[in-house]
């Protein structure tokens, strides 16, 4: 790790996606860290290649031309470190979140309890719940066992006991995992993660070190009421690591290549989060939002902690028909400014599965792709908001808490056609409340940066403070109890070295102030009708100095949650205004 | 820019590797000759088990208990066989209430996997076996035409083709299916109306190859009981040409329907495959390719969604769709010969 500039190395990190396969190349410029250039590939994890190597080979290719950088050698492989000829690369940095969710089986004492932070901790990465083991199973162990073997899953992850607490009904528990894994072949066995009672450790790894693969990670739960993720989140995306080296090959050079920190592709944008909770407002927490092909992530970060969830069926690709699971095609329709029918839109999210990579060419398929983020946001906030922190600020308990900033990516949001429709996306979909930020990472950068933060952790500091995100603009969104169309704040903007603009803002609608990029101004809030816009408390306001993004200030008083008019055609009227606002 | 190949070939050389999803037997010798429904391979896939508490049976210590055992690990036993015991003046037993095989005997206890019938792995094309693995895959190869779907039910049949399509956006309805159709593997349009499956599966088909089906329908089709492939997607789509031609011109021949959902992560799609012998020496085609002027392509997304055209140009850079959407373009010439400017990740090499 460097400690100073002097001893500078170039990094690539290189993001396996499901679908694009990314190189990014950073090196020093003028004596600071700076994010250079990126080539993309499309993954080659799918079959005939089923090695990911073909992809990142690609993507290193493109690197290559764009940056005129000689990267790869004669064998057409990295070069690794760096030539005296400048060729090469110093350091390698990688994430992987391609392939299949890994299937899991969630053993825990009690359901509320114990299966509940199994739940959460499966959901850190890309897993999908496929069985659940508790006390209050009532089948008998042969039916258990037969239900494991069934299932064939990837990962069964055991949670259960507090240190020291119960340890007899652990056990009884773990005996079906245990024969179930004894009874099939060496290479199918799956793999085991204990994350329960410490005390039961040494029994633990005398039941399954003999039968198959086991990993042993802190309790999740050491005492009632506390949770630590961690130790064993580390494990997870070391299994994980491990089956995706199984299933395809190039993964295991990958990790090499990166020193053995090959991490999942959420870990490390759940990386990134955290770390920006340290250098922003702390008394707000920080949002990061990735809606990939392959699942949608949130990460939210508090001081320091970091609440994480990946959400495979949630992903906009393949997985594009799990939404329909979870929402009708009625709240779907809700949200479109076109009038589609029913059929239009079932229709689209089927043959969207069948072909992940595809685009919209369409002003009505776009519409739909944007409105299936938009609902991907709201289903996987609705799941994760119960483990926000009782302390974190909020207006409400159904409502978002107070973040700053909020960071975003997915190739739905930075392929817009432009920011207008980024940002109401992300307002419609995560419904921000109070003032904040929403900042758009266009290039992906985000996991790379997460990654590459244990290796040079100087370089990730640099490159976030070097504008690689864009800023798409403050957010403004007052919250209180007044109808439609009365006036809840007064904004006045007085742009350096310009003349002020003054606004009356009404409930329920949407407003956006222009400041030109990289100009700063000056924000004064008067709440009316005891409208909070998080200046500590209902109806105080203040003063903001704020730098212009894409669009300036937005101004969103449409209420939160949103509500929309059930009458369709003043719906689409409304969320067509609303779009032309934005400039969408 | 690399792209994804689907094949509707009127004749080639297909190997499919058939594998078994956890080790088991296989069932044929190399060079034997299969057809699609064939078993050509079992596996224990969903085992039944009983776990026996010995000790309690004896009325013994779990340690004591274990020095009655008469099993031992992989053992077979049947309905009857004396597990453990006798035990006391009682001779008291333990015996396996069916039969099975002993997979652990210890600590008091014994586990048995309990006889069932095995999941049976059908050929899926009908060839020869030109590959083994031992206790896991079987490699098929036949030569004939094939024509790859986007979204099939999971099932294999074969059975004489009966064409009821009669142009690319036609529309299959109940009244066009009846019992002169039975055990025939039908080709229709677009179905849009769950009263076809059923009346399909009353009749019943061996298989039904379609051009498009509306997406409410899934979990109907999905409960059939024969096959069902879809050429082109969801909504009222038509067939498109090349697959058209190649249908219609194959019609009352012998074809095998692998309606095997579609998983690019295994490398698995829906296919039909009509033998043929084949000329000289036809080579495999290839799985993936990368675009190029002079490609037959087939477009994947509204507005051309499913029509066919060649690939006459690539621009160079990224570029704007009307939509506002930036990505790599290229034109298409379509079958009518109007130029489409089309995203490239919007389109598939058709051969």
């Amino acid at each position: 790790m460097p400690t100073s500039l002097v001893d500078a190395e170039s990094l690539i990190a290189i993001d396996v996606g499901s679908v694009t396969t990314r190189a990014f190349l950073f090196d020093v410029v003028d004596g600071r860290y700076r994010f250079l250039a990126s080539g993309a590939a499309p993954t080659t994890a799918n079959a005939p290649f089923s090695d990911v190597s073909e992809g990142v080979r690609i993507a290193l290719e493109n690197l290559q031309s764009i940056t005129g950088k000689v990267l790869l050698g004669g064998d057409e492989r990295l070069i690794i470190p760096s030539m005296s000829d400048g060729s090469g690369v110093d350091v390698v940095a990688a994430t992987i979140s391609a392939g299949p969710p890994l299937r899991a089986v969630l053993v825990g004492l009690l359901e509320d309890v114990s299966l509940e932070s199994a739940r959460r901790l499966a959901s850190t990465t890309y897993v999908r719940v496929v069985e659940t083991l508790s006390l209050n199973d009532r089948r008998k162990t042969e039916n258990r066992i037969d239900a494991i073997l069934r299932l064939r899953p990837d990962l069964v992850l055991i949670t259960g006991g507090t240190d020291g607490g119960a340890s007899q009904s652990v056990l009884k528990l773990l005996e079906s995992v245990g024969l179930a894994n004894y009874w099939l072949p060496q290479e199918n066995r799956f793999e085991v993660l204990y994350a329960g009672n410490q005390k039961l450790e040494d029994e633990v790894k005398a039941t399954f070190q003999r039968i198959g693969p086991l990993h042993i990670a802190p309790n999740v739960q050491p005492e009632l009421g506390v949770q630590q993720y961690q130790g064993a989140q580390i494990q997870l995306a070391d299994i994980l690591r491990t089956i995706r080296s199984r299933q395809l090959v190039g993964v295991k050079e990958l990790d090499n290549w990166s020193g053995g920190g090959l991490l999942p592709t959420a870990s490390s944008f759940g990386r990134v989060i955290r770390f920006l909770t340290r250098i922003y407002d702390s008394a707000k927490g920080v949002l990061g939002v990735d809606i990939g092909a392959s699942a949608t992530t949130l990460a939210a970060g508090f001081a320091g902690e970091l609440i994480q969830a990946v959400y495979p069926h949630l992903g906009l690709g393949h997985g594009a028909t799990g939404i329909l699971h979870q929402a009708t095609v009625s709240e779907i329709k809700r949200w479109l400014h076109l009038d589609l029918s029913d059929d239009d839109i079932r229709q689209y999210i089927y043959n969207k599965a069948l072909y992940p990579s595809s685009l919209p060419e369409t002003q009505e398929d776009l519409a739909i792709e944007q409105v299936m983020a938009r609902l991907a946001m709201r289903l996987a906030l609705r799941d994760i908001s119960p483990g926000f922190p009782a302390h974190s600020f909020r207006y409400g308990p159904a409502l978002l808490p107070w973040f700053e900033p909020i960071v975003a990516t997915g190739s739905v949001l930075t392929r817009a056609p432009n920011f207008g429709q980024s940002a109401l996306m992300l307002l419609d979909g995560l419904q921000p409340t109070g003032i904040t930020t929403l900042v758009l990472d266009q290039n992906h950068i985000s996991p790379a940066l997460g990654v590459s933060a244990a290796v040079n952790p100087i370089l990730a500091v640099q490159v976030l403070e070097s504008n690689t995100f864009q800023n798409l603009g403050t957010i403004i969104s007052p919250l209180g109890n007044a109808k439609p169309g009365t006036p809840v704040l007064r904004v006045r903007m007085t742009l350096d070295g310009s003349s002020e603009t003054a606004v009356e803002v009404k409930q329920g609608s949407i407003q956006v102030l222009q400041i030109p990029q990289g100009q700063e101004a000056q924000l004064s809030f008067t709440p009316l009708q005891r409208y909070d816009i998080g200046m500590g408390g209902a109806g105080r306001g203040g003063r903001l100095r704020v730098r212009g993004g894409a669009l300036g200030v937005i101004i969103d008083a449409r209420g939160r949650p949103i509500s929309l008019p059930p009458d369709p055609v003043r719906r689409r009227e409304l969320i067509s205004k609303w779009r032309w606002i934005l400039g969408c | 820019m690399l792209a994804e190949v689907t094949h509707i070939l009127p004749v080639t050389l297909i190997r499919r590797e058939r594998m078994l999803p956890i080790p088991g037997r296989v069932l044929v010798r190399k060079g034997q000759k299969v057809s699609a429904t064939d078993v050509i391979a079992e596996a224990n896939l969903n085992p039944e088990h009983l776990l026996l508490d010995i000790a309690r049976g004896l009325g013994l210590p779990e340690d004591k208990a274990d020095r009655y055992l008469q099993c031992k690990d992989g053992m077979q036993v049947a309905q009857g066989d004396i597990l453990a015991g006798p035990v006391g003046w009682a001779k008291r037993v333990v015996r396996s209430p069916r039969g099975g095989r002993v997979i652990l005997a210890g600590d008091g206890k014994v586990l048995i996997e309990l006889d069932s019938p095995p999941f049976e792995m059908k050929a899926g094309i009908p060839g020869t076996v030109i590959e083994l693995r031992e206790n896991r895959s079987v490699t098929i190869e036949t030569s004939g035409a094939l024509i790859q779907g986007v979204w099939g039910n999971g099932q294999i049949d074969y059975g004489l083709m009966f064409v009821l399509v009669r142009s690319p956006d036609d529309t299959l309805t109940t009244d066009r299916l009846d019992v002169s159709m039975r055990g025939s593997l039908v080709i229709g349009g677009y179905c849009g109306d769950a009263e076809v499956l059923r009346a399909a599966d009353s009749l019943p088909l061996r298989g039904l190859v379609l051009a498009s089906m509306d997406a409410a329908l899934v979990s109907e089709a999905a409960r059939m009981r024969f096959p069902i492939m879809l050429i082109d997607g969801f909504g009222k789509l038509p067939m498109n040409t090349a697959a058209f031609k190649l249908l219609t011109t194959n019609e009352r021949r012998e074809a095998a329907l692998n309606a095997e959902n579609w998983d690019r992560f295994k490398g698995v799609r829906p296919e039909v495959v009509i033998p043929l012998p084949a000329s000289g020496e036809p080579k495999t085609p290839r799985e993936v390719g990368y675009f190029e002027a002079g490609q037959q392509v087939r477009i994947l997304r509204a507005p051309h969604k499913g029509k066919i055209g060649t690939l006459v140009a690539l621009h160079p850079g990224i570029n704007r769709l009307s939509n506002g959407v930036q990505t790599k373009t290229g034109v298409v010439q379509l079958e009518s010969g109007d130029e489409v400017v089309i995203s490239l990740v919007n389109c598939e090499i058709l051969e």
